[in-house]
């Protein structure tokens, strides 16, 4: 990877550790460049094996949290390479918390739905893969522009705050 | 970098992938498939022994490899899946719709 390349990996600030930084939490800003995509599973999976998830866990996650990426560079910026995303994930208690942000095309949550796994096509699958692989998958539409979504996935599965309200 | 290599055997053309599979590198992966079947290859064998991951886009490079080949009553199969890779099939539940096999050797019995 060249230095232009390396460049196009943060957007503005440089990653930052602030003094009030919450513990056990990291921020990944980069643009929407699916060649970048390995590096967000990089550390979503490395994140994921502090919080003590199995190898099948952290793959479920990483998973999830490309998907949702993905779905942002496709849908949200249709296919540019050069918007903003950025990635929150920290630890809570008991599990891991993924916060992805975008500022793309609004989607409205309700069109958001897994297609029917017995239609056997090519496409369409990813928001099945992340509603299969993480405990929580809430939709945030009340920001004023883009989308913001918040993943959950628990060591134990608590109960299904699926359905949460965003307050 | 992902590297997409085919090479002839028998009757089967393989296409060894090596890599990960994603929105990156599936177009790669997909240019290779479907030239083969635009060119109607009749067995066309995908080794995943060296994919150690694969999202969506992976996944459904390779539905539509499989679709194409139906089209002209191509075998399509697939085979070394790791865990990482079965388990998108499984999630997807397309474990049961592809020919999957464990390794080359018992991809090419089922030729038999």
């Amino acid at each position: 990877m060249g230095n232009r390349d390396q460049s196009k990996i943060i957007s503005g600030e440089p990653f930052v550790t602030h003094v009030s930084e919450p513990v056990n939490t990291i921020t990944i800003r980069l643009c929407s460049d699916p060649k970048l995509l390995k590096i967000v599973r990089a550390g979503i999976a490395h994140l994921c094996e502090l919080a003590g998830f199995s190898e099948e866990q952290r793959h479920r996650v990483t998973l999830a949290v490309d998907e949702a990426c993905t779905n942002i560079i496709k849908h949200a910026y249709n296919g540019a390479t050069d918007k903003p995303i950025l990635i929150t994930a920290r630890l809570i208690e008991n599990g891991i918390e993924v916060v992805l942000r975008d500022y793309g095309k609004k989607t409205d949550p309700e069109s958001i739905k897994s297609r029917d796994l017995d239609d056997i096509r090519p496409g369409g699958l990813g928001v099945h893969l992340i509603h299969s692989a993480m405990d929580s998958v809430v939709y945030d539409n009340t920001l004023p522009d883009g989308n913001q979504l918040i993943l959950k996935k628990y060591l134990r599965k608590q109960r299904s705050d699926s359905l949460e309200e965003i307050r | 970098m992902i590297e997409v290599a085919t090479r002839n055997k028998l009757e089967a053309t393989i296409v060894s992938i090596n890599g990960d599979v994603d929105l990156y590198s599936s177009p790669e992966v997909r240019k290779v498939i479907i030239g083969l079947t635009e060119k109607k290859t009749p067995v066309i064998m995908v080794d995943l022994s060296h994919v150690s991951y694969m999202d969506s886009s992976g996944v459904a490079t390779l539905v539509e490899g499989l679709q194409q080949s139906g089209k002209y009553n191509g075998k399509f199969k697939l085979y070394g899946l790791g865990m990482a890779v079965r388990e998108v099939f499984e999630l997807s539940r397309l474990d049961k719709v592809f020919d999957i096999y464990p390794n080359e050797e018992t991809a090419f019995s089922s030729l038999a």
